[in-house]
C-alpha cells in the first residue's frame, strides 16, 4: 500500500529533527496567522491561482528567499563542522549526514535559490521592459512555477520522511546507484530536479516567444534594453540544455528503478558518460544564471551613472558569443578523467576564450560610470562588490583552465572558493541589487537604504572571510567535502576564520530581513509615488507603481534605445491619450496549482515506490490537461472606463508628489 | 502613429498574431525535444557495442517486420497531411476520416513495436541484459512514448471537432498536432537508420 514507507522514515538525529520542527511550525504559524486573519480566499484568490506575471515573480522570489535561509543553515553546519572535527574531535555531524548537507546545500543553492531568483525577477520585469501586457503563455507560465514549487517541496520533504542524497549536488555514478546509495536520498535529488527542470523548460519556450514576439512597435532588437538581451541569452541556453538534464536524469533514475545499465560499473554501463552528459547541461546552467546577473548590471549602472550604457552593440555582441561559447567549455570540469591532452586543450583554449566577452562587459560598466555622475545607492554598492569579486573570481577561473594547474587543484577547496567567488559574487550580488532596484516599482515604496548598505558591507567582508581562505586551504592541499582532518595539516585556524566569514554572512542576510521589516512598517516614509524613484532610462519605470495589473493602459510605442529617457527629454509622458481602449487578460485558474501539486505527489509516489498512487496522479495530470485544453473561454475583458479611472488616480497621485 | 495603434487592436489581427505566437512557442518545444532525441542517440552510440555477452543488434532485430512498422508510420504522416488539407478546404466529414486513418495507423504501429519489445523480453533479452539493450529500450521507447502521447492528442482533437465542428481553436491545435507527428516520423526514420539499418549492417 505505501511502497517502501515505513515509520523507520520518520526517525532522525537531533539536528534534522530540528530542522523539521522549524519547518513544521513555521508551517502550522502561518496556517494559524491565515486562518486567524481570513486570508485564505485572499491568498487563493490573489495569489495561487492567478496568472499575473507579477504575482508569479513575487512567488518564485518569496519561495527562493526562504530558500535562501534553508541553504545558509545548511552552510553553518558545514562550516561548524569543518572548524571542529579536526584529530580526535569529530565533530557535530556524522559522515553520512555531513554529506546530505553538503548536496542538499549544493542543489538548493542551484535550482531553487538562483533559478528561482532568476524566473522571479524575469517575470517580474521582462514584460514591462519590452512594452507588453502579459507573457506568450500565462497558463504555461503558472505550470512552471508550480512545477518549480513541487521540487522545492520534495528537497524539504526529504528532511522529514526519509533521507536526502549523499552523493553530492551532481550525484556521479557509480556512487548514485542503487548498488551504492540504496536509500531514497538519491531519488528524492532526482525527482526534484526533474519536476523543478521541466518547469525551467517550459519557461525558457515561453520567455523567448515573449521577447521574440511580443514587443511593443518601435522597439526593435537592437533597441532592447540590455536585461531583456541578457534574458534572452539565458533562455536559449535553457531550451538547449535542460533537455540534456531532463534525460540523465531520466537515465539514472531508470538505472535506478528499473535496473537498466546506462551509469553501472557492470553489465557495460558508463560512469563517465553520466559525467559528460550532466556538465554537457551543467556548464551552461552556469551561463543561465550569470547572464541576466550582467543584464541587471547594465540597467543599474547606467541607471545611478546617469549616462547611457557604453558601448550598447558590444554588450549585445558579448552576451551571444557567450551564449554560443558556454557549450563549448563543458569538459573543463573533468580535465582529469583523462581523455587525452589534445581535447583538455582544446577545450582549455575555449575555457579562457569565453573570458574575453565577459572582459568586454566589466570594462563597457566601468567606462559607463567613468565621467558620470555616479550615485551610489544600495544597487550600485552591489556593482561595485560584484567587480571586485568576480574579477577574484575569474582570474582563478583562468588559471584552472589551464590543464596541468588543474590537475593540481581539481576537486580541492580552492575550486570551491572559485566558483563561490562566481556564483556568490556573480549571481547572488546581482540578483540582490536588482530585488533592491525593482522593489518599488512593485510594491510602491522604496526599501531603507541604511540597513540595505549595512546588509551589503556584512555580505562583502563575510564573503572575503568565508572563501578567501579556501584559496589557501586548497593549495595546502585540503579537498572539497572535507567532514574531518588530521591536526598535524594545521589547517584549523583557516577554516575557523572561514567560518566566521559564514557568521559575517548570516549577519548581512539578518539586515536584509530588518531592511524588508522596517521599509515594510516605514513605507510612507519611502513612498514612491513617481513611478520612477531612481530617474531610470527603460519602460518599467513609464508606469506607475505599483504596477497596474494590465501593465501599460495604453501599448508604448518606442522611437530609441533607452525609451522612457527619451520620453521624459522630450515630456510627451504627459500626454494622455483621450479615450482609454478595453484590455483582454487571462482569466485566473487553479489548474496550475493542481498540476503542480499531482506532480509533487507523483514524485513522491516514484521515490517510494507506490504504485497506484503513480498511477492516479499520472492519469489526473492528463485529464486535467484535456480539460483545460477543452476550456476556450480563458480570457476577460477589462473596459477602457475602469482603466481610466485608475489612470486618472495614479496621474493624480504623481501630480501631487 | 495612431492608426498603428488602431490596426492593433483590431480583433482579427490580435487573433492572427496568438496563432503565430502558439506556433512559434511550439516550434521551439519540438526544438528542445529534438535536443531530447539527440542525447539519447549520443547515448545509444556509446553504448551500442557494449553488449557484456548479450546479443548485439544484428542478432536480434528482425528487419522485416521492422519494415512493415516504418511504412505503418510513414503512411499515417500522409494521412496526417491529407488531414491537413481536408482542414483548409473545410471539409469536416473528410478531415475525420483521415484522422481516424492517421490514429488506425499510429496505433497499429505501437502495437506491432509493443509486441516487438515483449518478444525481446520473453527470449531473455530485457533492457537489464546489458548496456546495449537498456539504451535501445530507451531510445526506441521514448519515441514509443511520444507517439502513444500523440494518439491521447488525436483522440481528443478528433472528439472536440466531431463535438463543435471546425472552430478556430481546434484548427490552430491541428496545425501543432501535425507538426509534432511529422516530428515523430523524422525521429523514426533516424532510429530505423541508425539503430536498425546500421544494427544489422
Amino acid at each position: 500500500m505505501l511502497g517502501k514507507l515505513t515509520l523507520d522514515a520518520l526517525k532522525h538525529d537531533e539536528i534534522v529533527m530540528f530542522g523539521v520542527f522549524t519547518m513544521v511550525g513555521a508551517g502550522v504559524l502561518a496556517i494559524i496567522l491565515l486562518t486567524y486573519f481570513k486570508k485564505w480566499k485572499w491568498l487563493w484568490k490573489e495569489w495561487i491561482t492567478s496568472l499575473d506575471p507579477k504575482k508569479i515573480g513575487v512567488m518564485y522570489i518569496l519561495v527562493a528567499l526562504l530558500m535562501l535561509f534553508k541553504g545558509i543553515f545548511d552552510t553553518g553546519l558545514l562550516r561548524v563542522q569543518q572548524a571542529t572535527s579536526v584529530g580526535s574531535s569529530q565533530g557535530i555531524l556524522s559522515a553520512d549526514h555531513f554529506q546530505q548537507v553538503f548536496s542538499a546545500h549544493g542543489t538548493i543553492m542551484i535550482f531553487f535559490v538562483a533559478m528561482g531568483l532568476m524566473f522571479g525577477l524575469i517575470n517580474l520585469v521582462v514584460p514591462l521592459q519590452i512594452g507588453a501586457r502579459d507573457v506568450a503563455f500565462p497558463f504555461l507560465n503558472s505550470i512552471s512555477f508550480w512545477l518549480f514549487f513541487a521540487g522545492m517541496m520534495l528537497v524539504n520533504i526529504s528532511l522529514a520522511i526519509g533521507e536526502f542524497s549523499a552523493a553530492g549536488w551532481l550525484a556521479y555514478p557509480p556512487l548514485s546507484e542503487l548498488a551504492y546509495s540504496p536509500g531514497v536520498g538519491v531519488d528524492y535529488w532526482i525527482w526534484s530536479l526533474q519536476i523543478a527542470g521541466i518547469g525551467s523548460l517550459l519557461s525558457g519556450v515561453n520567455f523567448i516567444t515573449t521577447i521574440l514576439r511580443m514587443r511593443c512597435p518601435g522597439m526593435k532588437l537592437m533597441r532592447m534594453p540590455l536585461f531583456c538581451w541578457s534574458v534572452l541569452g539565458s533562455m536559449t541556453l535553457v531550451v538547449f540544455a535542460f533537455p540534456i538534464l531532463t534525460v540523465t536524469l531520466a537515465l539514472l533514475a531508470l538505472d535506478r528503478t528499473f535496473g537498466m545499465h546506462f551509469f553501472t560499473s557492470t553489465f557495460g554501463g558508463n560512469p563517465m558518460m553520466y559525467v559528460n552528459l550532466i556538465w554537457a547541461w551543467g556548464h551552461p546552467e552556469v551561463y543561465i544564471l550569470i547572464l541576466p546577473a550582467f543584464g541587471v548590471f547594465s540597467e543599474i549602472v547606467a541607471t545611478f551613472s546617469k549616462k547611457r550604457l557604453f558601448g550598447y552593440k558590444y554588450m549585445v555582441y558579448a552576451i551571444i558569443a557567450i551564449t554560443i561559447l558556454s557549450y563549448l567549455v563543458w569538459l573543463h570540469h573533468f580535465f582529469t578523467m583523462g581523455a587525452g591532452s589534445n581535447v583538455n586543450s582544446f577545450f582549455g583554449i575555449m575555457t579562457m576564450i569565453i573570458a574575453i566577452p565577459t572582459g568586454v562587459k566589466v570594462f563597457n560598466w566601468l567606462f559607463t560610470m567613468y565621467r558620470g555622475r555616479v550615485w551610489f545607492a544600495t544597487p550600485m554598492l552591489w556593482f561595485l562588490g560584484f567587480v571586485f569579486t568576480f574579477t577574484i573570481g575569474g582570474v582563478t577561473g583562468v588559471l584552472m583552465a589551464v590543464p596541468p594547474i588543474d590537475f593540481q587543484l581539481h576537486n580541492s577547496l580552492f575550486l570551491v572558493a572559485h566558483f563561490h567567488n562566481m556564483v556568490i559574487g556573480g549571481v547572488v550580488f546581482g540578483y540582490l541589487a536588482a530585488l533592491t532596484y525593482w522593489f518599488p516599482k512593485f510594491f510602491g515604496f522604496r526599501l531603507n537604504e541604511t540597513l540595505g548598505k549595512y546588509s551589503f558591507w556584512f555580505w562583502i567582508f563575510g564573503f572575503a572571510f568565508a572563501f578567501l581562505p579556501l584559496y589557501a586551504l586548497g593549495i595546502m592541499g585540503a579537498t572539497r567535502r572535507l567532514n574531518h582532518y588530521d591536526a598535524s595539516q594545521g589547517w584549523q585556524q583557516l577554516f575557523i576564520v572561514a567560518a566566521f566569514g559564514v557568521l559575517l554572512i548570516m549577519i548581512g542576510i539578518g539586515f536584509m530581513v530588518l531592511q524588508y521589516i522596517v521599509s515594510i512598517i516605514q513605507r510612507k516614509k519611502n513612498i514612491d509615488n513617481t513611478g520612477d524613484p531612481w530617474d531610470a532610462r527603460n519602460l518599467e519605470w513609464s508606469t506607475a507603481s505599483p504596477v497596474p495589473f494590465y501593465n501599460f493602459a495604453k501599448t508604448p510605442i518606442v522611437r530609441g534605445r533607452n525609451a522612457w529617457w527619451e520620453m521624459k527629454q522630450s515630456k510627451i509622458r504627459f500626454d494622455a491619450p483621450i479615450e482609454y481602449d478595453k484590455i483582454v487578460l487571462p482569466k485566473n485558474t487553479p489548474f496550475g496549482f493542481y498540476i503542480g501539486m499531482l506532480a509533487l505527489f507523483f514524485g513522491f509516489a516514484v521515490i517510494w515506490h507506490i504504485l497506484w498512487l503513480v498511477i492516479v496522479c499520472f492519469l489526473a495530470i492528463i485529464s486535467l490537461i484535456v480539460i483545460r485544453s477543452n476550456n476556450d473561454d480563458t480570457e476577460y475583458v477589462v473596459p477602457g472606463k475602469v482603466i481610466e479611472k485608475i489612470e486618472k488616480a495614479n496621474r493624480f497621485k504623481a501630480q501631487a508628489s | 502613429m495612431n492608426n498603428e495603434a488602431v490596426a492593433l487592436n483590431s480583433a482579427e489581427i490580435l487573433e492572427q498574431e496568438n496563432t503565430n505566437k502558439t506556433m512559434f512557442g511550439f516550434w521551439l518545444y519540438l526544438m528542445t525535444d529534438c535536443v531530447l532525441f539527440a542525447v539519447l542517440f549520443a547515448t545509444y552510440a556509446v553504448l551500442h557495442k557494449n553488449t557484456f555477452g548479450g546479443p548485439g543488434g544484428a542478432e536480434i532485430f528482425n528487419m522485416p517486420y521492422i519494415l512493415v512498422e516504418t511504412m505503418l508510420l510513414l503512411t499515417s504522416s500522409f494521412t496526417c497531411g491529407l488531414a491537413m488539407l481536408a482542414v483548409h478546404k473545410k471539409q469536416r466529414k473528410a478531415l475525420l476520416i483521415a484522422l481516424a486513418i492517421t490514429f488506425g495507423l499510429g496505433l497499429a504501429f505501437l502495437s506491432m513495436e509493443l509486441f516487438e519489445f515483449r518478444h525481446l523480453v520473453v527470449e531473455g533479452n530485457s533492457w537489464t541484459r546489458s548496456a546495449f539493450l537498456s539504451s535501445y529500450f530507451t531510445l526506441v521507447g521514448t519515441h514509443g512514448l511520444h507517439i502513444t502521447v500523440g494518439l491521447f492528442w488525436l483522440a481528443t482533437l478528433g472528439y472536440q471537432i466531431f463535438k463543435n465542428g471546425l472552430k478556430q481553436h481546434a484548427v490552430k491545435r491541428l496545425g501543432l498536432f501535425s507538426l509534432f507527428w511529422h516530428f515523430l516520423d523524422i525521429i523514426w526514420i533516424f532510429i530505423f537508420t541508425v539503430v536498425y539499418l546500421m544494427g544489422v549492417s
